[in-house]
This record gives C-alpha cells, sequence and structure tokens, in this order.
C-alpha cells in the first residue's frame, strides 16, 4: 500500500507529459483524438452553449430586476427577480411581526459574528468562548423574545424565516455533538450498560425517518404531558432534530475511533492515565481529526434537513418562501423564489465546506 | 430483532392510544373558555399557505377566509379580535393539534366528516364553507358538462378526498377516465397548463385561483357548472367541552344571522339604534346571550364590528376584487335559496 503510493508520487514528479505541450496539442489529444471523441466534443459543447445561453437570456438579458408590478413581469420573457426585492421580508423573516423585523437584522449580526470569531484557531480558548457565547446567546433571546427593555414580546410561534433555520440548526449542531460523542463512546465502552444503551438509542432512533421523528416530537410527546404542563414546541423539534443528528453522527465518530491503533490506547495505560484522560487527551483528538471530513460532511447535511419543518409548519425559511409564494399575484416566479432560497442555502453550505477545508490543512500542516 | 420490533411497536402503540384516552378526558366543560381567557388569546389551528383561507400576506400577518373566523371567536371572547395566535397546521399535523390541546379552535379546510366527528373525538361548528370537487377544462375541447369527459385524462393530487370523490363521480355515471396523479400542487397545475390532462379537478375553491393566475389566457378555460360533492368545511373543536363548542357554533351562527338582518361592518352602530327586537338580541342590546355563553353581552356586535358578518368576510377574501374572486355558489343565506341558516338567537 505505502509503496504503491510513494511510487506512483515518483512517477508524476520526474514524468509529466502535459508540461510541455502547446494548446493545439492538447485540444487534439483531449477533445479531438478520433471521430467519436470529436463528435462527443461537440455535442456537449453544442449543449453547454444551450444550457448558458439560456441562462443569460432567462437570467439577465430578459430579466426584469424591480417592479412592484407584477404584471410587468408577466409580460417579460425572462425571469422576474423583482419577487425577490419584492417578498424578502416575508421570506427571510417568515411569521416575525413586520416592524420589529430589524432585531432579527441585529440577532443575525451577532450570530454570525459569534460563530466566524469561534471559528478562528487563536480564539479557541474555554475562557474567552465561553463568556462569548453566553453573551451572544443571551443578547439573541432578548432580541427574538423581547419582553424587555422595551421590546414587544414575540412567542417562538411567531418566529420565522433565515433566523430559524439558523437556530434551529445551530441547536442542533451544539446540542447534537456532545450527544454523538457520548454515544459514540459509550457504544466502545467497556461497562455493558453504558454500551447497551448506546446501542439500542443509535439503532432505534437511526431506523426510523426524521420526519417520524418530528411528528413524534410535536403530536406524540405533548399527550405525555400532564395537562396544564407545555413544553415549547420550538425547544421539542430542535431536541427531536438534534438528536437524530447525534445517532448518525455518533456511528461516524465511531469510524475515528475504530481507527486509533491500539497501541495508543496501551500506551495511555502504561502511563497509568484513567479512562477519562485517555479518551479526552489521546483518543477523541486523533479520532476527530481522522473523521473531520465525514463529521463535516454530516454538519451540512443536518442545515439542509432543517427545511424538513416544513412538514410541521415551523416557518423556516423554506416554509415561508412557500407560504408567500401563495400569493396569487406572484405565484407565477415561484422558481425565482427558490433559486433565491437555493443560493441562501448555497451560501452557508459552501462557507461551511470551505472551511472544513482549511480545518483539514490546519490538521496536514500541524497548525492544530 | 423483528420480535424486537413488534414488542417495541405494540408498546408505542400501546401507549401513544393510553395518552390519547387520558388527553380525550381532559376536555372537560367549561376547561377550555377558562384557559383561554387565562391565556389572554385564542389558539387557532390553521392552514400554513392557502391564499384566500390562510396565509401570510407581504406583511408576514395572517390573513384569509378562516383566519376571520379566529378573529371572530377572539373578538367574541375579549372584545378584541386581535387576541388570537395562529398555529400553521399542515394537514397531517391538525388532528393531533386539536387532540392535544396545542390548538383550542380548528379552522384548516377541515371537511366534517362522520368518522371524523366520531373517531377522531372532535365537533364541528356548523359549515363555514361549502364547497365540492370541481373541474376546470379548456374551452376548446367543448366539454360543458361533466359527462363529457368519459375517457378523459383527469389531473389531481393523490389521497386527497377528491382523488376518491371523482371516482365516484365516474363510476356513478358509467365512465372511465386516466388519472394523472400529481403531489406536488405546482406541478399538478403545471401538467394541465401545459396540456398533460384535459380536465384538472380540486376542490371547487381553489379553481378560479388556478385559472385567473396559472393559465396564459383565463378566457380560454371554464370550470364546469356544479359542484359534484359534498365538502363542508367547518371550524373543529376537541369532544367533551360542551360550552366551548356552544360558543364556536354560535359566533359562525351570528355571522350569519348578522348578514340576514343585514347588520354588517358597516352599518353596526347605527344598528344598535334599531326597534327590531331580533337585532337587538344579536347586538346585546336586549336580553343576556353573552352571558349564557360564558362571554360579555356584546360578544356579537364586537364580531361584527371587528371583523363583519359573513357576507363581509367573505367578500373580503373571494370578492370580486379579490384576485381568487369566486362565485358565493351554496354559500349564500338559506333566504337567498343558499344553505346558510343561521338557528335563532332567542
Amino acid at each position: 500500500m505505502t509503496t504503491a503510493s510513494s511510487q506512483t508520487r515518483l512517477v508524476t514528479a520526474a514524468y509529466d507529459p502535459l508540461a510541455r505541450m502547446s494548446a493545439a496539442d492538447w485540444l487534439k489529444r483531449n477533445l479531438f483524438s478520433s471521430v467519436w471523441q470529436t463528435l462527443l466534443t461537440l455535442v456537449t459543447a453544442a449543449v453547454l452553449l444551450r444550457f448558458f445561453w439560456f441562462v443569460l437570456d432567462w437570467g439577465v438579458i430578459n430579466a426584469v430586476w424591480v417592479t412592484s408590478d407584477p404584471d410587468v413581469c408577466r409580460a417579460a420573457t425572462g425571469a422576474c427577480w423583482a419577487v425577490i426585492v419584492e417578498k424578502h421580508r416575508p421570506m427571510l423573516f417568515g411569521l416575525y411581526p413586520y416592524d420589529e423585523h430589524w432585531r432579527l437584522v441585529l440577532m443575525m449580526v451577532i450570530y454570525l459574528v459569534t460563530v466566524v470569531v469561534s471559528l478562528m484557531p487563536r480564539n479557541w480558548n474555554l475562557r474567552f468562548l465561553v463568556p462569548l457565547w453566553l453573551v451572544a446567546a443571551v443578547s439573541i433571546g432578548v432580541l427574538m423574545f423581547g419582553g424587555v427593555l422595551g421590546l414587544r414580546y414575540v412567542p417562538t410561534s411567531e418566529w420565522g424565516g433565515l433566523p430559524l433555520t439558523m437556530l434551529l440548526f445551530t441547536g442542533t449542531v451544539l446540542f447534537g455533538m456532545p450527544v454523538a460523542v457520548l454515544l459514540a463512546l459509550g457504544r466502545r465502552a467497556p461497562l455493558p450498560v453504558a454500551r447497551g444503551v448506546s446501542v439500542v438509542f443509535i439503532e432505534a432512533l437511526r431506523g426510523v425517518p426524521l420526519i417520524t421523528i418530528l411528528f413524534v416530537a410535536v403530536n406524540v410527546f405533548p399527550l405525555f404531558l400532564p395537562a396544564g404542563v407545555q413544553v415549547d414546541k420550538l425547544l421539542r423539534i430542535t431536541i427531536g432534530i438534534a438528536i437524530f443528528f447525534a445517532c448518525y453522527q455518533a456511528e461516524v465518530i465511531r469510524g475515528g475511533l475504530q481507527a486509533i491503533p491500539r497501541g495508543q490506547y496501551e500506551a495511555a495505560a502504561s502511563l497509568s492515565l484513567t479512562y477519562w484522560q485517555t479518551t479526552s487527551r489521546i483518543i477523541l483528538p486523533q479520532a476527530l481529526r481522522i473523521c473531520l471530513p465525514a463529521i463535516t460532511n454530516h454538519i451540512i447535511a443536518a442545515m439542509k434537513n432543517t427545511s424538513f419543518v416544513i412538514i410541521i409548519g415551523l416557518f423556516d425559511i423554506l416554509t415561508a418562501t412557500t407560504a408567500v409564494m401563495q400569493d396569487p399575484l406572484w405565484r407565477k416566479f415561484y422558481v425565482e423564489a427558490y433559486l433565491f432560497v437555493a443560493a441562501v442555502y448555497l451560501f452557508f453550505g459552501y462557507a461551511l465546506s470551505l472551511y472544513a477545508r482549511k480545518v483539514e490543512k490546519w490538521i496536514a500542516s500541524g497548525r492544530i | 430483532m423483528t420480535i424486537l420490533k413488534a414488542v417495541i411497536r405494540s408498546v408505542l402503540a400501546g401507549v401513544v392510544a393510553g395518552a390519547l384516552g387520558a388527553s380525550a378526558a381532559q376536555a372537560n366543560s367549561g376547561d377550555t373558555l377558562a384557559a383561554v381567557k387565562a391565556r389572554g388569546e385564542v389558539l387557532c389551528g390553521v392552514h400554513p399557505a392557502r391564499h384566500g383561507f390562510a396565509a401570510p400576506d407581504s406583511q408576514g400577518k395572517w390573513s384569509g377566509f378562516e383566519v376571520d373566523f379566529c378573529h371572530a371567536v377572539a373578538a367574541a371572547i375579549f372584545g378584541d379580535a386581535s387576541k388570537v395566535r395562529f398555529v400553521a397546521l399542515s394537514s397531517q399535523q391538525r388532528f393531533p393539534a386539536i387532540q392535544s390541546g396545542e390548538v383550542d379552535v380548528l379552522a384548516r379546510n377541515v371537511t366534517a366528516t362522520l368518522s371524523r366527528d366520531t373517531a377522531l373525538g372532535l365537533n364541528f361548528s356548523p359549515p363555514i364553507f361549502y364547497t365540492g370537487t370541481g373541474f376546470l377544462v379548456r374551452k376548446d375541447d367543448g366539454i360543458t358538462k361533466v359527462e363529457d369527459l368519459d375517457g378523459a385524462a383527469i389531473c389531481m393530487a393523490p389521497g386527497s378526498t377528491t382523488e376518491r370523490n371523482v371516482a365516484q363521480i365516474f363510476a356513478a355515471r358509467g365512465m372511465k377516465y386516466t388519472p394523472v396523479v400529481i403531489e406536488n400542487n405546482k406541478q399538478l397545475v403545471d401538467a394541465y397548463v401545459t396540456g398533460r390532462c384535459d380536465a384538472l379537478t380540486k376542490d371547487k375553491a381553489a379553481l378560479p385561483g388556478v385559472r385567473a393566475v396559472d393559465t396564459e389566457n383565463p378566457a380560454d378555460h371554464v370550470l364546469l357548472p356544479g359542484i359534484y360533492s359534498k365538502e363542508p368545511l367547518a371550524m373543529a373543536v376537541r369532544q367533551g367541552d360542551d360550552q366551548w363548542y356552544d360558543l364556536i357554533k354560535w359566533v359562525v351562527y351570528a355571522t350569519f344571522n348578522a348578514e340576514e338582518m343585514g347588520v354588517g361592518q358597516a352599518n353596526v352602530d347605527e344598528m344598535k339604534a334599531s326597534t327590531d327586537p331580533d337585532v337587538q338580541t344579536l347586538l346585546g342590546v336586549i336580553g343576556d346571550n353573552g352571558t349564557k355563553l360564558g362571554v360579555g353581552n356584546t360578544w356579537a356586535y364586537d364580531i361584527v364590528k371587528q371583523v363583519g358578518n359573513y357576507k363581509d368576510i367573505y367578500m373580503r377574501h373571494f370578492g370580486p376584487d379579490s384576485p381568487v374572486a369566486l362565485d358565493r355558489d351554496q354559500n349564500v343565506l338559506w333566504t337567498e335559496g343558499g344553505l346558510l341558516y343561521g338557528l335563532p338567537m332567542q
């Protein structure tokens, strides 16, 4: 295995036929090497050109950018981006009271700053991060709920849009990751009880669809509570999604744990480290590094999974858009509205993968 | 593993059934109204996105026909129509939500049926909207009645009452059809518009909107006259709380009776001076109807003043100026040949 890969590297370094090739050579070699290849190249080029021309024609040349009159859009042959200008507030903020939207803007700024600051390795210091998150959580809570400092009280049932998506996602990861680590450790723990509990928990929850868990959190769970006791719906849903996330993530982390050579455990034992010392100082740091790509993968999936709340009537950005696009005057332009939502998801998803790539580089260079 | 699964399933089923039984017993007479008053707002379950019935507007405010009935309930209880909290419910969620007490009343496109009344433990208000299966067809095809649709391809949503109704309508006439079943509403409408089927069938109340908005040229499409199935939409409450049920029922009757007496949002203050004892009773000038229902005596006045009578509410959302203009059809007073019949309020 090792020999094979080092050989490959050696050969590539010594002989690179592409390095001295002229453009014409390259084209001939790669795109027009035979009749069949030439045909394929031409067809592909035609399809691509047609597609890009359509995108340009529909999305830019004939598009309507700003108008408050849907009839202007109907008359145009291109995209109606005006629908986003016209409806961006209910799409981004859902049912939250219109006059209080500034609170959500402020909340998102605080949230994004906190997250970005926390992701920088130089700030990885609990004495800094814990107070930062406490302050952020309290100020976001005050902004979202209100009821103090002269802010109007807004119940969670009126929260919506992008801030809700962010909160669901953050709650999922913040609750879910520690649970995932515990479940993964439990599944490999020396104690049979811990092992049993973890296995049952993971298998039972992993075996049902997320939709089922959401329904249980929303519809079944309240039936078990004594009369008059209410647990906030948003909280129930966040915990439901987080637990689901944790079960999958636990298996990912278990994969990382299994990749740690026995020697590491034995070396720790010979230093007479306790179980928790071994786990937290030796095993977990290595295991999490190994499975970082898979963890990231799953975190990005979790962000998109928040859109499942559409089936339980929570107004995240996707539900809010669906509801807003019911307006008969603008209904025709739903494609543009959904493209906008897709762009929002893409922005956050891509930012996450870029960051994860960076972290992998840091790990490779030994910086973290 | 299979045995384990079976055991888990039966245990879960038992627990859920037990919990349902327990919660059904929770609704005792008087509980709901007292809880609503203590809370200071009515929790009303609505459709998350059905324009005309319930949908957030451009400012994120709920608006629609069923939304207004929620407002009417709040107006009756608090004298303030704004004291409602709306809970958007998907169609799978709506019944568990009312059973578990997550909402006090359901105004969410619920068709009143026997099994829902009994097995689901609900009580239904008088229907607030009569509708049924309708058909939208292309004018060029020369289809004028449902009998002309023999052999047609028909677009419909899966699992809906509409799907069942179409099967019955065609079976009863000994006709054949090809169902084109599409889940996503937008794709369903597009399938009809692009000519994949000869007719689009949906709840009749939804078709004028499709015609006005989604077709290239609305004049090329016609709605077949007549309604081919019974879909009475009503508000629903939990069984067991008779006082709450009475209140919801009479809120609906009050909107019917106000229209019948000519008392509307525009003239309600003048009508207070009316000498007609029926109007005086309705508006709480004489009598103690409010006290009997457990609310203020001007409850019906507050409904009409703040929300309107049935006609006001209907015209606000389905009137000729609205983008989803809808003829009132059966939704007119019994005195005009319709089905709205408010019981006397003596």
